[in-house]
């Protein structure tokens, strides 16, 4: 009997070495599993029915990554007929390491959002408590891992989007450094931003995935040559430089039971042997947002202007050339994209572009620097990810600046180009904490150390209480 | 900042967007409550900053020149709403 809850994709790929289970029974199992959890959490949006040939661990993708013959929406009613007829690099790095794709996970819509209730196709639920949102835009991927419904799966982060999910689910989640993973074949949002990385229950798995589909690609011109993984299994943190910044650990709104779990974390790494100091990030954490929610409409805006209803996805009926256009965006996008190409097409429209997109691409200048100050004197920043815990569906639908708050912890390092780790590192609530843990560019490998040993001594437990 | 409703149809308008009555009225107000919120990148003094447009510092980023198979046709056709012969189809513009 397979255990999907408790099977790390590390412990999976033992059991295949061992000829202990075959692939097509591996499968099977998460596949039951899915059968049996999916309708309550509505985690995946397709599913495969057939392992592929070679069929090793098990894995689900987020849908804004091309899936060749396997229908490809990014939650979006514009694509939802859509099946790419070619795979994106990572889709095609994960077959050719053998791994078995199950289907494709419910994301907000063109991944914009941070709850995945802006899903065309309904939201998914937290598998801790399914009243509750599982974060976003990569809740379906997160949720799939956190109840067993995939050892590890594939996100997409441009403002949080992989490790705020990740903490509300209780899973591991990395954003990589901008430039360490192609988006070849990736649903484009906001290019200066959009990063894919894994989603696990362990940070090895983490590291394991992140071996997988890190690395330069000729097809994706911002890609970079990648230092070699290594696998964690350190013990202490001896000789680790932890920095506290203090904005981002005393910003309004986090959740008095999300500081005292972060908290806790912070004073096991002490115990274990880090230097843990306070310190300052003055303007990152006050102005992040704002800097955010120019630059990332402002991409949106320009991506998707190739929603056109000619080459691919939807077409609505129109008298002419421009009436098609206009019916089809109208019909195919969402309340959220909508109100991001305004917004978008708004802070790049003329008289306007340098007031808004060109100052915030200053006051990105001015995070990068603050970070790599910061730098000089610390190897890891550390913060919740996440201001709250789950929040209850429908909570934030109506009011999108409250949900844009969601972010405001994991865009500073975003906006920087950082790579960032969340880890779940205790219950508030009975629901699940992440702590964010931020390293300068390039430095994956200490990140991965740092968090296997906290995880080791926190022993957190990432199946959910009303699952076990 | 409040923007008006003619500011929301001409944007709409630019972004080849059409927006239903219900959608103008209720963006009015929301595009006006971000607006504000996002102007708060106005307070600093950046005479001095310049912009980021991309994380890392990388000029040039070549690639060899070789030639890789195209996909064929009938896959570039295989999600278009209209194909007329070899060409995509559209109404009249």
């Amino acid at each position: 009997m397979i255990d999907t809850l408790r099977l790390t994709a590390e412990g999976a790929k033992e059991l295949l070495a061992r000829g202990e289970v075959s692939g097509a029974e591996l499968f099977a199992a998460y596949r039951a599993a899915i059968d049996a959890r999916n309708p309550e959490l509505n985690a995946f949006l397709t599913l495969v029915d057939e392992p592929a040939a070679g069929g090793g661990v098990p894995i689900a993708l987020k849908d804004v990554i091309s899936t060749k013959g396997v229908r490809t929406t990014a939650g979006s009613k514009i694509l939802e007929h859509y099946v790419p007829v070619f795979d994106a690099t990572v889709a095609a790095r994960c077959k050719a390491h053998g791994l078995a794709l199950l289907g494709k996970t419910n994301t907000d819509e063109f991944a914009m959002g941070s709850s995945t209730e802006n899903s065309a196709f309904g939201p998914t639920r937290n598998p801790w408590d399914p009243a509750r949102v599982p974060g976003g835009s990569g809740g379906g991927s997160a949720a799939a891992v956190a109840a067993g419904l995939a050892p590890w799966a594939l996100g997409s982060d441009t403002g949080g989007s992989i490790k705020q999910p990740a903490a509300l689910c209780g899973t591991v989640g990395l954003r990589p450094t901008y430039g360490t993973v192609s988006r070849f074949g990736v649903v484009a949002f906001a290019s200066s931003l959009d990063q894919v990385g894994p989603v696990a229950k362990t940070v090895r798995d983490c590291a394991w995935l992140y071996a997988v589909i890190s690395g330069r690609d000729a097809h994706d011109a911002t890609t970079v040559d990648v230092p070699p993984v290594e696998l964690p299994d350190g013990e202490d943190l001896r000789g680790v430089r932890i920095g506290v910044p203090r904005q981002l650990n005393e910003a309004e709104g986090i959740e008095p039971g999300v500081k005292a779990a972060v908290d806790a974390a912070i004073a096991r790494a002490a115990a274990l042997g880090a230097a843990v100091e306070a310190c300052e990030l003055p303007l990152s954490v006050d102005y992040g947002l704002a800097c955010y929610y120019l630059i990332a409409p402002a991409e949106a805006s320009a991506n998707l202007a190739r929603y056109d209803g000619v080459r691919y996805g939807l077409r609505s009926p129109g008298a002419d050339f421009g009436e098609m256009v206009m019916a089809t965006r109208r019909d195919g996008f969402g309340d959220e994209v909508k109100r991001r190409i305004m917004i978008g097409t708004y802070a790049l429209s003329s008289g306007y572009y340098d007031a808004y997109y060109g100052t915030a691409q200053k006051v990105r200048t001015v995070i990068r620097r603050e970070h790599e100050a910061l730098f000089e004197r610390f190897d890891v920043l550390v913060s919740p990810t996440s201001p709250t815990v789950a929040f209850p569906i429908g909570e934030k639908a109506a009011d999108p600046l409250a949900m844009y708050l969601s972010d405001v912890l994991t865009i500073p390092s975003n906006l920087a180009g950082l790579p960032g780790l969340s880890i779940p590192c205790g219950l508030s609530g009975g629901l699940p904490v992440g702590l964010q843990l931020v390293g300068p560019p390039f430095s994956e490998n200490r990140l991965f150390a740092v968090a296997h040993v906290l995880e080791q001594a926190l022993g957190f437990d990432v199946v959910p209480e009303r699952l076990r | 900042m409040a923007i008006t409703r003619e500011e929301v149809l001409h944007v709409a308008r630019l972004a080849r967007l059409e927006l239903r009555e219900e959608e103008v009225v209720r963006f009015q107000d929301q595009l006006s409550a971000i607006l504000d919120a996002v102007s708060k990148v106005a307070e600093l003094d950046l005479s001095d900053v310049p912009p980021t447009s991309h994380p890392l510092a990388i000029a040039n980023a070549w690639a060899e020149d070789e030639p890789e198979p195209c996909l064929p046709l009938d896959e570039v056709f295989a999600n278009a709403p209209d194909r007329v012969d070899d060409y995509f189809g559209s109404p009249p513009a």
